[in-house]
Parts: C-alpha cells; structure tokens; sequence
C-alpha cells in the first residue's frame, strides 16, 4: 500500500508565504521577458494554485511521474504564470528551468506544453479543452482502481465554450467524484467584463443543475480554499469550486483592471507592482 | 482472430465497413484486456452493438459531443489504455477537429479516430454527413497517421495493427453494405506500406478505400484497350509509402491517383506534394469528388456521376492517353 505524501504539507500561514512568493516570481518573470504576459488572469489563480500545490495535491517532486500523483491540468492554458511559479515553489521546475521562460525553445512559453517531468500534465492554450481530459484521466484512475485524484483549473471566461459543458455533463453521468474543477471566478475575460459580454455570475446554479457539487468560495482566502479542496471525498459526483477571484489580485493597479489582461511589465511598473504587493 | 478467406470475405462485403468495424473490435477485445472504445452516440451505427453487450466495462459513451468524445479519449489513452474512439467522419475530423489536433496531434496521445460513413456513402442524408475533406484536415496535423482500409478484410487487419501501434491515428471507413471484395486470403498488412496488387507498364492506378476494387476492375478493362495499368492499394495516406512511390515514378509514365474525396488535400494532394518535388516527376492525375456539395441521391448515383467507378476510372485513364 502506497503512501500518499502531500509534497508540501504547508499551513495556513505557509500557504500564504508560498502565495506571496509566487506573485514576486510572477512580477520578476514578466518583467525578465521582456514582453507580455497574462498578469491579470495568473494572479488570480495564485491562491488557488498555491492551496493545491503547498496542500492538497499528493505528488513527489523528485518522482515527477510517480504513478499515483494528483494530476493537475491548467484548462485556462493563459494563467501560466500562476502554475510555473507553484511548479518553482514545490521544486518540480528548477530555478535554470524557470529562467528560462519565454526564451527561444524554452519549455516554459506562454500556455503549458506537456512535460511530464516538469510536472506539466497536459499541453493547453485552447480554451474548453482541459475538462474533457480530465473526465477521461478520472474515469482511468477509476478503471484501474486507484485513488489519486484530478484537478482543473478553469476559468469563467472559459465556461463560454460549449466543450465545457459537454465535459460537465460526462463527469456527471460518469460519477466520477475523483475530479475536481475549479473555475477561476474573476468576471473578466479577453474583452473586457463578463457581465458585458457573457455573464458568469450564476456559475454555482450552472454547475449545480449539471449534476455537481458546487461549493462557492472566495478564492483568495486560503484558509477556506483548503477546508474545500481539502474535504473533497465525493464517491459519485465530481466537485466544481466556483472561486471568487480577483483580476489582478495583489498589485493595486492591476487588480479589476483588464488592460492586465495581456500586457508588458516594464521597469517602472515592476518597481510600483513590487511596492504594492509587499504593502508600500 | 478473424481470418480473411474466400467465405468470410463474403459474409463480410455483405455486413459493410461499419458492421465490419464493430467486428474487428469484438475480436480484438478477447485479445486486448487494456481495449477501450468510445462513442458519440453512435454505438449502432459504428456496428459496436454487440461489443458494448459483450463487454460493457470496455465501453464508454460520452452521448453527442464529438469534442468531449476526444477530449476524454485522449484521457482515457494518456493513462495507457489501448483507445478507439468513434463517429461519422464529418464531425469526428471536423467538428472535434481542434481537439484532435491538441490532444492527439500536440499531445501525441494514443488515440485510434474512427470516422465511419466517409465518403458519399451517407447518400440521402446529404453533404452534412459526407467525408470529403476528413483526410485534407487529419493529414494536416503534425503526427497524425492517416489509413483508409480498402475493403472489410483490410478493416480488421487496420483495427489489429492500430491496436498496436503506439500513436496517434485516423481510420477513415468508405464503403457501405456489399462493398466489393479485394482480399479474399491473407496477406501482410504494415501500416505505411503500399501494396502492389497488379503490375502494369502506361499507368499506376493508385488508390485506397473504396476506389481500390473498382480501379482493379478498370485495369483489367484497359487490358483490352492496350493500356497497361498498374494498381498499388496506398491504404496509409500517411506517412506515405515513399519507397513505393519512387518505384511506381520510374516505372510508370502517369500516376492516376483515385479516392473516394475530395480532389483537395487527400491521396492524390500527398502524392503530387511529393512527386513533384522530384527532379523527374511524372504526371499526376487527380480523380476524385470535385470541389463542390452537390445535389444528393443514392450512394452508386453520387459514385457514377463523379466517375468514382471502374467504367469513371476506365473512361477518365482512357482519356488521358
């Protein structure tokens, strides 16, 4: 009987230090590339990300395939910044590897490319895609009895795509209660305000009448985060954790500002980002 | 395992590529313990029905959601199991396309897409249920095998040798009910290797699917005629039998290329991509469904009036020299 090992089997405050750390390394990488990256959309998911991979999430950094992993995949490809930093923190990517984002060749560009030994589980980018393998990985794991689970990461803008729902609805007949979507809530998109283009502010009740268990929460208060991902033990339904984000979060001129959805860091506003998020 | 000879080549024209595919499934699921396959669905219509009662812990049906039906396919693979995954062939190349592309081209998950129905073989139900560009798109996605059994013997021996074969794949299904018979005993089935199966000296008649009997009766014809037509079934579109088709450019002075699709982007676009890259090229003739969604009728209407028969074949080679 294996042993399941959560990698960083961090705190509350622990979380909340990775956290932090994870939006310096995501001021620093954007500002190293020296062009644009999905700020907003990464620091939204900070929280998130920093819960499953500093607490939840079973997996062995120096066993990057280990068969019985919690397998993770990032459906909303855009938001790296907020995976590679969690990949950076738990030791999966190096500290060589992680510098090297957006360089020519780099393993690390702009949506995850698949990279078992980076920790990267599946290669994204196109919105709508990410669920659907995450319905086959969960009925996998359950036709080969084991007891890892899986988790994607959505985002609300990505709930437009009708895929979505195909997957929502298999996940549902397929009972499958070893997956665990999680829709970054952030009320923006590409374009500009949800509300303005395609509302996503009935998620919960969309995702309920799908057949899943839905649990609203607010996506950057880590201590509520882990008791939801953490209490995840559904035999036949999956869980949807509708979070409720901020675009942005952290550094005050970002936050609700889509302008950050896509947009280049440049020296100036890296030294203003930095001050906000350390609370000068 | 299912064996071709005289009497099941028979049995099997009768039943047709689709009914032939569930076949070969149930045969191949007494040997693969590891067999999953899907469907949109279309588990009757994929001639699954036996299999999914047969085995039902091996089946999975996503319902009518091409996308999802290879997103969760590709899921399924990515954890090691052995995957067929099922449709008519419009919506499984086009409509899932993109997933196609990300999970089975990017990705390269181990995926077998079947496209059943392809071609005109729909008939009446019209150009919306027609094949005629699935090859154009599977055959542009990096890494992506591409195979076109020609006839029910052949979809056995594709379904065993794709059940094997590690990577990505499409499976594209011509013909219906009493198809003809090009094998009637056993032979060496590789994917990627043409097959010659008649030597000639004027023409290489090259073909797969459907078109592949008709264009062996059309040899025979032009016999008459002083013609000497060569024919190689080119069952793998891709990668491409080069080896073959070098041997094929310096022995025959035209190549007619014919297939069940589109003239746009099938066979006949790979191989004159690649002859034409030759220092001697030689002439290739494209025979195939013109770029247009006609008016619809029975499927051997659609096939006289595109000439997609071996008196089309006979005609359109005899017109050439």
């Amino acid at each position: 009987m294996e042993v399941n090992v959560v990698a960083k089997a961090l705190d509350r405050y622990g979380v909340e230090q990775m956290a932090l750390s994870m939006r310096r390394r995501i001021l620093e990488m954007s500002l190293r590339c020296e062009g644009p990256t999905h700020l907003g959309g990464g620091l939204s998911l900070v929280e998130i990300m920093a819960v499953l991979y500093g607490s939840i999430m079973n997996i062995r950094p120096d066993e990057p395939r280990w068969e019985n992993r919690d397998r993770f995949i990032l459906s909303k490809g855009h938001g790296v910044l907020a995976l590679y930093t969690a990949l950076a923190e738990v030791g999966l990517i190096s500290e060589e590897e992680f510098r090297t984002f957006k360089e020519n060749d780099s393993n690390l560009i702009s949506h995850p490319v698949m990279n078992l030994d980076l920790g990267i589980e599946s290669s994204n980018g196109s919105l709508g895609q990410g669920l659907s393998m995450a319905v086959g990985l969960a009925w996998a794991a359950r036709k080969k009895n084991m007891s890892h689970s899986i988790y994607v990461v959505m985002g609300d803008g990505e709930c437009n795509e009708g895929s979505v729902w195909e997957a929502a609805m298999s996940a549902a007949q397929f009972k499958l209660g070893n997956l665990v979507a999680v829709v970054d809530n952030n009320n923006f998109q590409s374009d500009g305000a949800s509300d303005e283009i395609i509302s996503a502010s009935d998620l919960s009740s969309k995702w309920k009448s799908f057949g899943w268990i839905v649990h609203d929460v607010d996506g950057h208060d880590v201590e509520k985060l882990t008791a939801v991902l953490g209490a995840v033990d559904s035999i036949d339904r999956p869980t949807c954790v509708v979070a409720h984000t901020t675009k942005g979060k952290g550094i005050d001129f970002m936050e609700n500002n889509n302008e950050w959805h896509h947009n280049r860091l440049t020296q100036a506003m890296y030294e203003k980002a930095l001050a906000s998020l350390e609370g000068k | 395992m299912l064996t071709i000879t005289p009497s099941t080549a028979r049995q099997w024209s009768r039943i047709g590529s689709r009914g032939m595919y569930g076949q070969a499934i149930l045969d191949l699921a007494e040997q693969k313990e590891d067999l999953v396959v899907l469907s949109a669905d279309l588990a009757n219509s994929s001639g699954l029905d036996r299999f999914r009662k047969a085995h039902p812990e091996k089946f999975l049906n996503v319902g009518i959601a091409e996308q999802n039906l290879i997103g969760v396919a590709s899921g399924i693979a990515k954890e090691g199991f052995t995957v067929f995954a099922s449709s008519f062939a419009p919506f499984i190349s086009m409509r899932a396309s993109e997933q196609v592309r990300m999970n089975l081209g990017y990705m390269n998950l181990n995926v077998k897409a079947v496209g059943i129905g392809s071609g005109l073989v729909m008939g009446f139900l019209g150009n919306s249920h027609f094949g005629i560009e699935d090859v154009a798109v599977m055959r542009a996605i990096p890494g992506m095998t591409v195979v076109c059994p020609a006839d029910c013997g052949e979809i056995v021996k594709v379904v065993h040798a794709a059940a094997e074969f590690k990577g990505p794949m499409y499976i594209r299904l011509t013909g219906g009910p009493n198809c003809p018979v090009v094998y009637t005993e056993d032979y060496e089935f590789t994917i990627g290797k043409a097959i010659e199966l008649r030597t000639g000296s004027n023409v290489a008649i090259i073909a797969n699917g459907s078109m592949v009997a008709p264009s062996i009766a059309a040899a025979a014809k032009l016999e008459e005629q002083n013609i000497s037509a060569g024919v190689f079934n080119f069952h793998t579109v891709k990668p491409l039998d080069l080896e073959k088709l070098n041997e094929i450019v310096s022995s025959y002075d035209v190549l007619f290329v014919v297939e069940e699709h589109s003239v746009i982007g099938g066979l006949g676009s790979a191989v004159s991509e690649y002859v034409s890259s030759l220092e001697n090229p030689k002439r290739v003739v494209i025979h195939g469904h013109p770029d247009v969604f006609g008016h619809t009728g029975e499927y051997d209407f659609l096939l006289n009036r595109y000439g997609l028969t071996a008196e089309g074949i006979e005609n359109k080679i005899v017109s050439i020299f």
